[in-house]
């Protein structure tokens, strides 16, 4: 299920026609003189990525014919081995670079990696909206989803039993809370799994006792549970300023890699990515911009619980 | 004379090729299944990762058998998802058997004419509702019906898919047996009458037991349509690998699976290969099931002759 399938066509048909007044308004840009010297570059890493990363570079190149733009998947290791090896001009990654590969790309390609900041994603936790639970911890959610946890009185809700939904195991929404929640554990068998987010909305909107996880959908009857980092810890709503400062707990950067400070194409395409346009398409896609006011919020593609913003994007 | 012969011929031959070519595709489909499936036997990586020894092992590991097949260590255990299937199907005959038999005894013994001509198109018209609308209505309404009437813990279980697959498979026999009823000579009926044989004696004395091959068929040819389809048990199901006979919990079938995950599972891998041997092993069991009824069908028309 992926969010753009939900995009209304006139918006696209607006950002292109945007996109090319900009390129006619100022033809001789310096970059666009930069770019002449590479016409061609190549991007690749994490899959969660790879649907935004297509969509700048499609818009991108709708506005500058001269470019070429590649984007491919396979995942943040493979992009950043790429980026070791010098196959790829930019790398995308859904998580921070370790050291020791820091040290590999200054050994093989003789400079230090750049670290760019191109998206934030959040995950949120719904419950139904008659549950009284004041908040979880991230402990908690693991306790509740590795199904040692059984009732609700035990995280402090009523005495009932927990009903649990999540995502099919192909989604990268179950591989994100696989690995920050349940820190590579393994679901319990008794979660039930549905095809995309509003799917999981749903149902714990209809299940007093259920209590599911996505992207920050708005749908009627669900309540979305603040998360704490540890137990006793101040609960953080999943709130824009919130997933933007980083405080909540089930958030990530994503980040974009050079070998050095990006040039010529590569530069202008990070220019882009930047812009107020570019983080326009983040939240478009279903992640969320960088600065405040730069885009439109994440509820727009949220509307009626029909679309699924988060990590839905990523296989 | 030869002109009209030869054109008969290249007619027939016409025909035999095309029904050659359905029969060659499912031979086909059956050896691209099968050698997707392959690795696991012939490749020792693929072999390692996936343990097909273990697939229906019951004993030894802790939680019996499980299917948990993205995790550091995968397991592939696939009896949740067979008793799964079996049990969602068995819930759907339980719903569609009686009312789609006493649906067709009714238009083709009972019903006037007039409401017959009606009732039939209707109730085939069932069928034409595609899959996904059937698993989006009992996600969104049959679940919380179900739910409040029979006081269930879990919205999505067995129990929903099965009545929302049972809705699927009513057509199907209805049609299939409606037309074995009205098949029985007229005469059989006119000399059960005429025996003095009240009309009820007569439908379900006379008629039934002569089209009792056809009322058979319909049921298998349902039964296969349950265990074969996808969207409806992937919406309403909930999709729980649960090991349990209870049909009250959250189910997930074999053909969910296989949909839920074919589409994000590394090519030529350990996964992608299990899920090959999930659908072989559907395609067994249906073909299976074909088989036997076939042989049973012919049997008792067989020995519905001897008695007529």
């Amino acid at each position: 299920m992926k969010p753009t399938d939900h995009l209304p066509r006139t918006r696209w048909i607006a950002a292109l026609a945007l996109g090319l007044l900009a390129a006619c308004a100022r033809p001789p840009e310096p970059e666009g003189a930069a770019a002449g010297a590479t016409t061609s570059i190549t991007v690749k890493g994490s899959d969660t990525l790879v649907q935004l990363g297509q969509r700048w570079a499609e818009l991108y190149m709708a506005a500058h014919p001269e470019a070429t733009v590649q984007v491919t998947g396979g995942g943040s290791g493979t992009g950043i081995s790429a980026l070791i090896n010098g196959t790829t001009d930019i790398c995308q990654a859904s998580r921070a670079m370790k050291e020791s590969e820091r040290v590999a790309v200054k050994e093989k390609r003789g400079v230090d990696p750049v670290e760019i900041p191109v998206a934030l994603d959040g995950l949120a936790v719904y419950v139904h909206e008659s549950n009284p639970v004041p908040s979880l911890s991230v402990e908690d959610l693991r306790a509740l989803y590795l199904g040692q946890v059984k009732s609700w009185k035990e995280v402090g809700g009523p005495d009932a039993k927990v009903v649990l939904y999540g995502r099919e195991n192909s989604s990268g929404t179950y591989g994100y809370f696989k690995e920050h929640v349940l820190e590579e554990g393994d679901f319990a068998p008794e979660v039930q799994t549905l095809p995309g987010t509003a799917a999981v909305a749903d149902a714990v909107a209809k299940d007093p006792n259920g209590i599911g996880y996505g992207g920050v959908a708005y749908a009627r009857g669900i309540r979305l549970v603040p998360i704490s980092k540890e137990k006793g810890g101040e609960a953080v709503a999943a709130r824009l300023e919130e997933v933007e400062s980083g405080r909540y707990p089930l958030s990530r950067s994503l980040y974009w890699y050079t070998a050095g400070a990006p040039s010529g194409l590569a530069a202008a395409f990070r220019d882009y990515a930047l812009s107020p346009e570019g983080q326009k398409v983040v939240s478009e896609v279903g992640y969320y911009p960088l600065r405040v006011g730069a885009a439109a919020p994440p509820e727009a593609p949220a509307q009626g619980g029909a679309a699924s913003p988060g990590t839905d994007a990523s296989p | 004379m030869p002109r009209r012969r030869r054109l008969e011929t290249l007619a027939e031959g016409a025909v035999a090729a095309v029904a050659g070519t359905v029969v060659v595709a499912i031979g086909l489909i059956f050896v691209f299944v099968a050698r997707e499936a392959l690795p696991l036997l012939t490749d020792p990586a693929v072999w390692e990762e996936a343990r097909p020894d273990r697939f229906f092992a019951l004993a030894g590991e802790a939680p019996r058998s499980t299917w948990q097949p993205v995790s550091e260590d995968p397991r592939y255990g696939v009896w949740p998802l067979l008793v799964g299937s079996l049990k969602v199907t068995a819930v759907a005959l339980a719903f569609a058997a009686p009312v789609s038999l006493g649906a067709a005894v009714y238009t083709s013994e009972f019903a006037p004419p007039r409401l017959r001509e009606f009732l039939k198109p209707v109730i085939e018209l069932l069928a034409g509702i595609p899959s996904v609308v059937l698993g989006f209505f009992a996600l969104l309404v049959m679940a919380s019906w179900v739910q409040d009437v029979f006081g269930l813990q879990y919205r999505l279980n067995g129990v929903v898919a099965g009545l929302a697959l049972g809705l699927a498979v009513v057509p199907v026999v209805f049609t299939v047996a409606e037309d074995a009823l009205r098949a029985v000579p007229r005469a059989y009926r006119d000399a059960a009458l005429a025996l003095g044989a009240r009309p009820s004696q007569v439908a379900l004395t006379v008629v039934v037991p002569s089209a009792l091959p056809g009322i058979l068929a319909a049921l298998i040819l349902g039964l296969g349509r349950a265990i074969g389809e996808t969207m409806i048990v992937l919406m309403a199901s909930g999709n729980a690998a649960i090991l349990s006979l209870d049909p009250t919990v959250s189910v997930r079938t074999l053909t969910a699976t296989i949909a839920a995950e074919l589409a994000e599972v590394v090519f030529g891998g350990a996964h992608y290969a299990v899920l090959f041997f999930l659908g072989a092993m559907l395609f067994v069991i249906t073909f299976g099931l074909n088989l036997f009824a076939e042989w049973w069908v012919a049997r008792l028309r067989r020995r519905l002759a001897g008695l007529a």
